[in-house]
């Protein structure tokens, strides 16, 4: 069996020199709960691990030019606890309490969940419809990436080998905005998502929509961010013709495959459904009508 | 590569031990410390029998590896109760036959201290949610649950039935 070797550095120059410089696989670990799993299972055989949690700003969360920064390897936990974070994104802060356990949610992190790059990722979704900035790091430099552009398919990320996330950038919260993600799985907790949904609005004083992001999990090879669904939205109430439309263009954008959790024609109707109410929760919260999470 | 000085505190005891880099936690626990209490069910961090708590977090030790240790606080089954003196959460699950066989009760134990340390008043669907990641194949979890219930209570100092 090859050495597997471990370096926690305490800078990211260090760590991004690590990373290049590996012959073989390197990995970046954060909380482990995909990486120790996959490695346990043979699907990967790194040579090197590098465990970026010493690296100053990577945990933790920090308010600036009005906008949220947490930092890649902040755990779940972390963030659900975060008081400011619930109330500006409530969304991201349910997607995140929906991965796997207290367990998991003690190591997990947003990055992880990202770069895992699953499709049915809980975190992803309402992440992209927050419109978050990925700040990633690298032999050449730091370059600022909507978290849209990270998973490339199944398990693969468009960042290069010496690339990872140092942290998040959440924008400022225009007045009346709010967010919220739900799954939909056949039990109450534990489970893979058989169709995810995040959406993010903002609204005017009357209830119209002024702007919107939604994003679809589980129902194509990643997590899609919808423009034609957040369109629907846009320059309208919540009444039935737009919700309708909203459930249209979320459904007409999935490209599930059959499996297990559910067939291509049962994701795609599930999808629509999770749009619609995905959308009446981040509307009641956007006009203040609703706090809190949806479980 | 040589193996890894780790320097680290487990139950208030500071330790130090050595460990390759693919052992876990659990496996650094129970192979290298001869801390047995914590179980492997699934090792892949879904059953929580090999739960612990490092710096106040709930965490799957078999999803940790044991370099990460170095200079956390790390409480584990065997530091739950003081000396011979069992932890409510411990006496309750006696008192309530919250086990059968037992291979889950120490993740059990450990992970409603974690949430009796956070919530100490929690409703019964917050401890079910909160446990959801501790499986018990033999019980059907509602004396675990009436276990919990009753040792949050008691912690509280509130007499029940």
């Amino acid at each position: 069996m090859p050495t597997l070797n471990y370096a926690a550095p305490s800078t990211v120059d260090e760590a991004v020199k690590l990373l290049a410089g590996a012959s073989g696989l390197a990995k970046v670990l954060s909380g482990g709960t995909d990486l120790l799993v996959q490695m346990r299972s043979g699907r990967l055989k790194p040579e090197l691990i590098v465990d970026t949690k010493k690296i100053p700003g990577i945990i933790g969360i920090r308010q600036e030019n009005g906008g949220f920064v947490v930092g890649a390897a902040t755990p779940g936990a972390v963030v659900e606890a975060d008081a400011g974070m619930t109330a500006a994104w409530p969304g991201v802060v349910e997607g995140l309490d929906l991965i796997g356990s207290t367990q998991i949610q003690g190591r997990c992190s947003l990055a992880g969940n990202l770069c895992n790059a699953s499709p049915a990722a809980d975190s992803v979704p309402a992440l992209f419809a927050a419109g978050a900035i990925a700040v990633v790091v690298g032999s050449n430099g730091r370059r600022e990436v909507p978290v849209e552009q990270i998973p490339a398919s199944p398990g693969r990320t468009t960042l290069a080998k010496d690339e990872f996330i140092l942290e998040f950038r959440f924008p400022p919260r225009p007045a009346r905005s709010s967010d919220a993600y739900l799954r939909f799985i056949p039990r109450t907790e534990m489970d893979i998502a058989v169709v995810g949904c995040g959406i993010n609005v903002t609204l005017d004083e009357k209830g119209v929509c002024t702007a919107a992001r939604v994003a679809l999990g589980a129902v194509a090879p990643t997590v899609l961010l919808v423009q034609d669904a957040a369109d629907a939205l846009i320059g309208h109430t919540l009444d039935e013709e737009t919700l309708k439309k909203l459930d249209a263009a979320a459904r007409a954008a999935c490209k599930p495959i059959n499996d297990k959790r559910g067939t291509i024609e049962y994701r795609t109707k599930v999808a629509g459904v999770l749009a619609r109410r995905v959308a009446a929760i981040a509307f009641d919260r956007a006009m203040g009508k609703t706090q809190g999470k949806t479980h | 590569m040589s193996k890894h000085h780790v320097t680290t505190t487990i139950n208030g005891e500071p330790t130090e031990y050595l460990c390759e880099t693919q052992q876990t936690m659990l496996d650094t626990l129970r192979d290298v410390l001869g801390l047995t209490g914590s179980k492997e069910g699934c090792a892949s961090g879904d059953c929580g029998a090999c739960s612990i708590i490092v710096d106040g977090r709930l965490v799957c030790s078999c999803l940790m590896l044991g370099v990460e240790a170095e200079g956390k606080a790390i409480t584990t089954i065997e530091g739950i109760a003081e000396g011979d003196k069992l932890h409510p959460v411990q006496q309750k699950f006696l008192e309530h036959a919250a086990l059968q066989c037992g291979f889950c009760t120490p993740g059990f134990i450990v992970a409603t201290k974690a949430l009796l340390d956070e919530n100490p008043n929690p409703t019964e669907t917050e401890a079910r949610y909160w446990l959801a990641g501790n499986l018990c194949r033999c019980t059907g979890y509602d004396k675990i649950i009436r276990a919990v219930m009753d040792a949050a209570a008691e912690m509280r100092g509130e007499t029940v039935r």
